[in-house]
Parts: C-alpha cells; sequence; structure tokens
C-alpha cells in the first residue's frame, strides 16, 4: 500500500483548521502531535460503552473497562516488544515514568561515590530527577559530551561509562538536535561495566522502530501525546526482574494484595507501580494510536519524515544567515530541526511565524545544560510528523525570509 | 494578530540600540531577570541617590520585546524619583493587563506605549514586563 499524505491528513481534524487566516502549518510535532479520529473515535466509545474502574467493579463495565485497559497494555508491550504485559507500567507521561525509575529504582540501588551518567543533551525530564537522585544518594553526575557533529562519539562513550557507572539515562532522540544516539552500543558496553540502562524514547517512539529486546534496554520510557495519542498516559517499560525486586513508587487502592491496619503486602507486576484509578480512557486512546501507526507503517514514516527534513535541511542551509544546531548527516538524526536566524531572537521568530499560520517551537526546549553547552540562550525548532508535507516546508521556508523582513532584515 | 503594531519602528529601534546597554561603573543596585520559557535574561543596574534614579542600564539577551521593554524603561526611568518609579511601573503593568480606567496616564510612558498593543498577546507578555518586574526587585532589594 502506498504512503499518501494527503489521504492520511483526512484522519487529523485539528490540521483542517485555519489559524491568524491561514491555513495551520504544525510544526512543532516535537512537542506533541495531533490526533487522528480513529483515536478521538476509540476514546469516544470506551467513554459512552465501557467506562468504569478497572480492576475492581463486578459488574458488567467494570469488567469491559479492565478488559480496555489490560489490552492497551498488551498493545503496547507489542509495539516495544516487551517479554510480557507484567513489563509495561502505565504512566501519567515520560515525566512520570523517569521520576519512578530514579526513586523507586536509582534511590535503592545507587551509593555514595557511584556515578550516573547521563547525555549533555538530556530533557529536563531524564535530567533533573537524576540530580535529586545523586543529591540524595552522595553519588556523582557524568555527562556525555558531543563532537562538532552533535554526535556521541565510541571513545567518550567507553570513556565516561566505567565500571564505577550505575545507571546510564540517555534518550534514544535528541529533542533539540534531533541526533539520534547509539543506543543499541551504549547498552552494550554499559552492561559490560555493570551498569543498568535507561532509555528516553520520548522523541524517537513516533519515528522509529523501538524494540526493547534489540535494543537491550533495561528502562525505556516514553508518552502517549508524542505518538499520535492523547494527554495524561505514559509508558515505563522495565526488565521483569528488575521491576520485581523494587519498591512500590506510590502507595494506595488498586497496588495492595492484603492490607491490614499496620501493615500491607503488594500486588504483583504490573499493579505494583499503578496506584489509584488509572487513565483507562488515555491507554485506550494509545493503544489506538499505535494501531493507527502501525497500519501505516513505520517504515514508510520513517522515508516520509526523513525526505521532508532533507529537504528542509537543504533548502535552510542554503541561507547564509540561518544557523543549523544537530547534524547534517542524515543517518545521524531525526525530523527535529533547531536553527537559528541572525538577529532574530528565536522568540520573535516564533511568534511572526504563527501569523503565517506556522507553528514552532522557540525557547531552550526543556535542555538548558545543553543550550549553555552550545552557548546558545534559545533556538527555534521545528519537527515534522507523518502528517507534513513538501508544501507546508515551503510556507515555512517562505515564511522565515519575512521573518527578516519584519525584524528589519533586508533578507 | 497584527505584526505591524508590534514590530514598530520604534521597537526595532530600541531593540536593537545599544545606549543603554552598558555596565555602571557606580551602580548602588543591580537585578537579573529572566524568563526561563524563552532565554530572556537581562541584568539591569540603578545609581540610586537621595531616592532618586541617577543613571540606569542594562545588560543582557534576549527577544526584541524584552530588549526594547528595557532600554524603553531605562529612558523613563533616569531622573525620577523612586516614587514616581513606581508610578510608572503601576501604570506600565496596567496597560498591559489591560486594567487602565483611563488612557490619560499613558502619556507618562514616553515611548514605552509602543508596547500597548502586547496586551493582545498572551504568549509575549512576559517579555514586555520582564524589564519592568526586575526594576521593582531592584529597587526593593536597593532601599
Ligand atoms: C526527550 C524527551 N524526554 C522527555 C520528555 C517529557 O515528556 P512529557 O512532558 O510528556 O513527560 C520530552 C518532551 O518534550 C522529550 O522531548
Ligand atoms: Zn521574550
Amino acid at each position: 500500500m502506498g504512503f499518501s499524505v494527503h489521504e492520511i491528513r483526512q484522519d487529523f481534524p485539528a490540521l483542517a483548521q485555519s489559524v491568524h487566516g491561514k491555513p495551520l502549518i504544525y510544526l512543532d510535532n516535537a512537542a506533541t502531535t495531533q490526533r487522528p479520529v480513529q483515536v478521538l473515535e476509540a476514546i469516544e466509545r470506551y467513554n459512552h460503552f465501557a467506562n468504569a474502574n478497572p480492576h475492581r467493579g463486578v459488574h458488567y463495565l467494570g469488567t469491559e473497562a479492565t478488559r480496555a485497559y489490560e489490552q492497551a497494555r498488551e498493545r503496547v508491550a507489542r509495539f516495544i516488544n516487551a517479554g510480557s504485559r507484567k513489563e509495561v507500567i502505565f504512566t501519567r507521561n515520560a515525566t512520570e515514568a523517569l521520576n519512578l525509575v530514579a526513586f523507586a529504582f536509582g534511590l535503592a540501588q545507587v551509593k555514595a561515590g557511584d556515578e550516573i551518567v547521563l547525555c549533555i543533551s538530556e530533557h529536563h525530564s531524564n535530567l533533573v530527577p537524576w540530580q535529586q537522585i545523586a543529591r540524595l544518594t552522595g553519588a556523582k553526575l557524568k555527562y556525555l559530551y558531543l563532537d562538532e557533529e552533535f554526535c556521541l562519539t565510541h571513545k567518550e562513550i567507553q570513556a565516561k561509562i566505567t565500571d564505577t557507572t550505575k545507571i546510564v539515562a540517555i534518550a534514544q532522540m535528541s529533542n533539540v538536535l534531533g541526533t539520534i544516539y547509539p543506543v543499541r552500543e551504549i547498552a552494550g558496553w554499559a552492561h559490560s561495566q555493570g551498569a543498568v540502562v535507561v532509555v528516553d524514547a520520548a522523541q524517537s517512539i513516533p519515528h522509529q522502530v523501538v524494540d526493547v529486546q534489540a535494543l537491550d534496554a533495561d528502562f525505556l520510557v516514553f508518552s502517549g501525546h508524542k505518538i499520535y495519542g492523547p494527554m495524561g498516559i505514559g509508558v515505563l517499560y522495565g526488565r521483569e526482574e528488575l521491576l520485581r525486586e523494587m519498591p512500590p513508587y506510590q502507595f494506595g487502592g488498586d497496588m495492595i494484595e492484603y492490607v491490614e491496619e499496620e501493615s500491607s503486602t503488594f500486588a504483583p507486576l504490573p499493579q505494583k507501580f499503578e496506584a489509584g484509578t488509572p487513565n483507562v480512557e488515555g491507554a485506550v486512546g494509545l493503544a489506538a494510536a499505535l494501531d493507527y501507526v502501525e497500519s501505516i507503517g513505520l517504515k514508510q514514516i520513517a522515508e516520509h519524515e526523513r525526505n521532508l527534513t532533507a529537504y528542509a535541511l537543504e533548502e535552510l542551509r542554503k541561507l547564509r544567515w540561518v544557523r543549523v544546531h544537530g547534524p547534517l548527516d542524515m543517518a545521524q538524526r531525526g525530523p527535529v530541526i533547531s536553527f537559528e536566524i541572525e538577529g532574530c531572537h528565536p522568540h520573535d521568530v516564533a511568534t511572526i511565524l504563527d501569523t503565517y499560520g506556522v507553528a514552532v517551537r522557540a525557547g531552550h526546549h526543556c535542555a538548558q545544560p545543553l543550550m549553555n553547552y552550545l552557548k546558545i540562550p534559545a533556538s527555534s525548532r521545528v519537527s515534522f510528523a507523518l502528517y507534513n508535507t513538501k508544501e507546508e516546508v515551503d510556507v515555512f521556508l517562505e515564511s522565515i525570509l519575512n521573518v527578516r523582513k519584519w525584524l528589519g532584515y533586508g533578507s | 494578530m497584527d505584526l505591524s503594531a508590534l514590530y514598530t519602528q520604534i521597537i526595532l529601534e530600541h531593540s536593537r540600540s545599544t545606549r543603554n546597554k552598558r555596565q555602571l561603573t557606580c551602580a548602588t543596585c543591580k537585578e537579573r531577570g529572566h524568563n526561563p520559557s524563552c532565554g530572556d535574561d537581562i541584568t539591569i543596574e540603578l545609581q540610586l541617590e537621595d531616592g532618586r534614579v541617577v543613571d540606569a542600564a542594562f545588560t543582557g539577551v534576549g527577544c526584541a520585546i524584552s530588549q526594547a521593554s528595557t532600554s524603553m524603561m531605562i529612558d523613563l526611568i533616569k531622573g525620577k524619583t523612586t516614587g514616581e518609579v513606581a508610578q510608572l511601573t503601576d501604570t506600565f503593568l496596567a496597560m498591559i493587563r489591560q486594567e487602565l480606567d483611563n488612557d490619560s496616564s499613558l502619556k507618562n510612558l514616553g515611548e514605552a506605549v509602543a508596547l500597548k498593543g502586547i496586551s493582545q498577546m498572551p504568549a509575549r507578555v512576559k517579555c514586555a514586563v520582564l524589564a519592568w518586574h526586575t526594576l521593582q526587585e531592584a529597587i526593593k532589594t536597593g532601599a
């Protein structure tokens, strides 16, 4: 079956609107993606016909809700090739999943003097929790730094990850640079040094096949809303033997077995890590989003996005007043492009582009250590999804000429 | 949203002007302000003598709106008493929040009136008010 972006766009009601009198061109997909009707309808169906508390109700709706929720878990497990459904924990988002790993695993396992290794481009969500763990345990944070191509070298990986490293936490793809890091290689080396590997797949999951077993990830997290699903649902994958040993993260209903006045025993996996009534409609929406992505095919999606990215990069490089922060080699990157326009602050760039209907991101992208490392206060960012078109990239490129004009530059 | 009301000649001129961008040799108070969400980061220095702003200047980086707003503010407050500065600050913030009962006090704001249109752009309000909030802090610590 061919890939028709124009047919795909019909599935996304949000893309059909105009903003400031211009057709919306949504290029902020690394922040969040729009949702197809297939997802919206799955959520609506669940709310119409199956809404109840899972795992509790004896009645019909309770059973339906449990079925919907657990089917969603199976769906996620298949999507990331988890060994079993017990290895899939639902959370609110990637951030909560990372906090869960940091506080339930990290806090118990990391000792004073141990090292936690992160990449300098980490999103704050995969950085601030580890700072807290380092502070609480007396462990040391170490950063992997990038070469001139914004990539990680073997040398850097092998120099920083050593037998004092307890945890390596790294994003598979940078939300600022677009760099795709060699997670499989990092995991191989880290395991040889006795470290545990936490993969932040928040950015990579909508753009490439993520297989937790092939990657040899010990933990892996992502958010539903960046892969065409709803907000408020995220996933923590963890290897079963690690999850089994970990203490619970939150306490309360649903995560217990027996509760007495003074003590309790905890539910088996995965319920042990899901205290309280979960976001069932979110899980259902996420499962529908994964169905949708798979029905189109990640290979086809990746190829389409690669074409858009290569084209945008090539055109941006022709403009002498534009500087791109990220790899130019398409083999090293995904569909996220950060750039600077000489003399124009990213915030003004985003405001002006918005009036042309073009939605882009401006700022530090929740990666302040990276911005300091690159010595830039902020950047503008475009990020593509399966529904973007070459025509949209052209409007974006024309609009940035206008940015220069509005801010008083000839061209 | 009308860009021509936002990126006016006067705002662009102020945003690029280096006239008020320097360090004071005899600063009596100094305050750094930043917008974490967009990276605007300014430091305002004041030379206060007998409750009057004898000199003022700023350093830092940021978007055209934050830089222009800071530069205009500095033009405006030089020579004023801290009481007058407090009044100007209230007027400016009320203008941006669209809380002014009558427009007659706007004339006191001089060129800073050019930022009135920001009140229509919630995403950029922080850029326009950064300088003024930082000024309030600077005076508080210097007093
Ligand atoms: C690489 C990366 N990690 C983590 C996150 C956090 O995602 P969420 O806010 O959905 O928890 C993001 C979101 O921007 C991200 O890009
Ligand atoms: Zn700003």
